[in-house]
């Protein structure tokens, strides 16, 4: 794909994926936040658990409206490709929608609920199991959509009666539980609890050291998780692997490794609001790696984003609507970040 | 039970379960800055313990609310991919604008809620003024997403029955479309408004921190009552517009079977399917025709002029009507009641009379929401979008889809259980803390 075939459905693809760029770095942060909150230890252990509880408390339900709204624009935009997503990952999508609910609710029931003990351990240990599940199921839908195996199950699907019907397992199951997806998702969970650590770190100084070793492992971690899933790509996915290894990719992934070694770095050297920014690059940048190794398709191996896409009046009025929405919303995010992530004083 | 029974059941538990929730957080907000406002105006402590207080309650409520209401957006695509493959382009635009209203709701309520300290006094005040709007505005454009699936507009079609070209700003005014928002806003206000009006009635009786619970109780009935009053008018604004849209709905929930002129209302009864009858109604003459078209021998169209195949599960829609008008009513009278005793100047919190009947009327308002949505929707079957798309063709063809929805009906069972449970206790700790 040339510049010259962008058109107006691959803007607001662009846009769609921006928004998920931003669910990522914000929404997919609180989901970190919950994955310390179970890996919380040694003596100082409730006061890690204390900020991350005050870290999200007040901007968690903004950051997860950032997720409605990849929805929203991909059935307005993309219906087709909403409708085959819903049928073929009902699954893993009901999973994540159990773990979205649960995460949630119990993060406000240990807030507000009984203080004893038993309680807040009990909405605790839900909270934190929840945050861990979550990331993961949503990276893997990312890995069946990207490895193709979701688009052939849904292009598999019997349009007329009559037509001999695909066993339920190559549809509903095969495509989201395979190896490629489950190293996506383990990558995510990664992605999101390195960017928290980050986050926290920068947020209270009284606990960066734990944070800073939570902050190195993670991006460990990362590591781990990308090159093994550049490896089931290299054995199961042959064209997502060709896909990485193409020119504007390969220049993406020595991006990506610059934004890495800055961030290590920058964690090393405790020049933390500089780590904040070369983490949030290293996360946007892999997306971003995403979309190029998927582009031209919304739904791959067949399904473009000009195939997809709605009628030409829908896609201006929706990007009418986003460009008067961001007037209002990004002062209201600036506002709601600015009044909520000062830094603490060290006490 | 069959997979379309399951995933309309499904889909019903679902928006059942979120329709609570979200008319809570559109007047909650409301009423936490009248409070807030009356404080600042007053310097009374008691209207700042009552802004904080019910700001803890909205918190718990607004999380489950969002959570839920996630889940209806993926449940769209989930359950009836068939109906976002149709319909997305047309009726994705309301659900954009909503997505941005959400938006500022979210970003405001944590403001309103974890900003007292961070942000000024007026800024504060702001926060929740902008809570309240967006969360308004969020209801009116949902709703305008179901006022078109009744009343479709904005499309020409094509030989094959699609759609040939689109209009989705005119699909946004679809002729349901006010009328829809208009009731739904008041029934968010009227049940939120009567609901808090009752637990502090409740609390009131029994002679607890009377100070806070009066308060409590005069904000309450401010929201609740002019509502409640109110939305017997938009109920009849509403029928007219069903009538002349979609007539077999209204034969549906009056169990009018037989076209007629001069055609009688309907109280109570048991529409008979197999015998295309219903009996044991209370008949009050000429008083569907005059109600619904204003003209005691207007022609009122029956359930016979389409097939059987094509009519909506009448004893369900017709039972559901009568006991959302009935609740509804109920709630309007009690609701003049304390209207006509704050007018004559009598102390409410002492009137044990009117406390006990608010008590007694606190969830109706909630439950005739149920009963609504259960009108709109029933009635409409067996389409999703009326008169061009079967619910049976929207749904997905992934089998065995009982599972999820036992597993949502559980799920919800379980957070309902709990949710009530945490606010039964906020209540009682307002009335051990406060003086």
């Amino acid at each position: 794909m040339s510049l010259a075939d962008v058109g107006l459905p691959e803007v607001v693809a662009a846009i769609m994926v921006l928004a998920l760029n931003a669910y990522a770095l914000t929404g997919g942060a609180d989901f970190g936040g919950g994955v310390w909150d179970l890996l919380a230890r040694g003596p100082g252990r409730e006061a890690q658990r204390a900020l991350i509880a005050e870290q999200i408390a007040p901007i968690w339900e903004a950051n997860h409206v950032w997720l409605i709204l990849v929805v929203v624009m991909l059935f307005t935009a993309f219906p087709a490709a909403f409708a085959a997503l819903g049928i073929v990952l009902h699954i893993p999508l009901t999973l994540m929608l159990l773990g979205i609910v649960a995460r949630g609710s119990s993060f406000v029931f240990r807030s507000y609920g009984a203080r004893d003990d038993a309680s807040q351990r009990r909405w605790g240990r839900v909270f934190a199991v929840a945050s861990v599940v979550t990331p993961l199921l949503l990276g893997m839908i990312v890995g069946a959509i990207v490895s193709g195996e979701a688009g052939a199950a849904a292009a598999r699907l019997p349009t007329s009666t009559g037509a001999a019907a695909p066993s339920y397992a190559s549809v509903y199951v095969a495509p989201w539980l395979a190896p490629f997806p489950f190293a996506l998702g383990v990558l995510s969970l990664a992605m999101f609890a390195f960017l928290a650590a980050v986050y926290l770190g920068v947020r209270e100084p009284a606990l960066r050291d734990a944070f800073r070793r939570r902050a190195l492992w993670s991006s460990g971690a990362m590591f781990v998780a990308a090159f093994g899933a550049l490896g089931v790509a290299g054995m199961t996915t042959p064209h997502v692997m060709g896909g990485l290894t193409r020119g504007a990719a390969l220049v993406l992934q020595m991006a990506i490794a610059v934004a890495a070694l800055t961030a290590i770095w920058a964690l090393y050297e405790r020049h933390w609001r500089f780590a904040r920014i070369a983490a949030a690059a290293q996360v946007s940048l892999i997306l971003w790696g995403w979309v190029l190794v998927q582009a031209p398709f919304v739904l791959p191996p067949t399904l473009t984003i000009r195939d997809a896409a709605a009628p030409r009046i829908t896609l201006e009025l929706l990007v009418g609507a986003l460009a008067a929405g961001a007037l209002i919303l990004l002062p209201a995010l600036a506002y709601m970040f600015r009044t909520f992530a000062a830094e603490r004083r060290v006490r | 039970m069959t997979d379309l029974l399951a995933a309309r059941t499904q889909m019903a538990i679902s928006l059942g379960f979120h329709i609570v929730f979200a008319e809570i957080g559109i007047a909650m907000p409301l009423m936490m800055v009248l409070a807030e406002w009356r404080w600042r105006r007053t310097g009374e402590r008691a209207y700042l313990d009552l802004a904080r207080r019910w700001s803890k309650g909205t918190a718990v409520l607004f999380a489950v609310g969002a959570v839920s209401g996630t889940v209806l957006s993926f449940e769209l695509g989930l359950l009836w991919p068939g109906f976002m493959r149709y319909a997305g382009a047309i009726i994705g635009m309301p659900f954009s604008l909503e997505g941005f209203a959400f938006f500022l709701e979210a970003i405001f309520l944590g403001i309103y809620l974890y900003g007292w300290e961070r942000v000024g006094a007026r800024a504060h005040l702001a926060a929740g003024v902008v809570v309240a709007v967006s969360g308004a505005a969020s209801a009116v454009f949902v709703v305008m997403v179901n006022a078109w699936m009744n009343t479709p507009t904005g499309f020409t079609l094509d030989a094959s029955g699609g759609f040939a070209t689109i209009d989705p700003v005119t699909a946004m005014r679809s002729p349901a479309a006010f009328q829809q928002a208009l009731h739904m806003l008041l029934a968010a206000y009227a049940a939120t408004g009567m609901a808090v009006a009752g637990v502090h009635a409740f609390m009131l009786l029994r002679g607890a921190a009377r100070d806070f619970h009066r308060r409590a109780l005069t904000i309450a009935l401010l929201v609740g009552a002019p509502a409640a009053v109110l939305q017997p008018l938009s109920g009849d604004v509403s029928a007219r517009v069903v009538a002349t849209t979609q007539p077999v709905k209204l034969a549906a929930l009056e169990g009018q079977w037989a076209t007629e002129r001069g055609a009688p209302l309907r109280i109570g009864g048991w529409p008979d399917a197999a015998r295309e009858e219903t009996r044991w109604a209370l008949e009050i003459p000429y008083g569907l025709s005059l109600l619904a078209f204003h003209d005691p021998s207007a022609e009122v169209k029956g359930l016979r002029t389409v097939v059987p195949a094509d009519r909506p599960p009448v004893a369900v829609v017709h039972l559901a009507f009568q006991t959302m008008v009935g609740l509804g009513s109920t709630m309007a009278l009690v609701a003049l009641w304390a209207a006509w005793c704050a007018w004559r100047r009598r102390d409410l919190a002492e009137h044990h009379a009117l406390l006990r009947a608010l008590v007694i009327v606190a969830p109706f308002g909630f439950l005739a929401t149920e009963a609504g949505w259960i009108v709109t929707e029933v009635g409409r079957q067996p389409w999703v979008v009326q008169g061009l798309m079967r619910t049976s063709a929207a749904v997905t063809p992934m089998p065995g889809l009982i599972a999820p929805m036992a597993l949502f009906t559980l799920l919800y069972l379980g957070l309902g259980a709990i949710v009530a449970t945490l606010i039964a206790s906020l209540v009682r700790e307002s009335s051990r803390t406060v003086a």
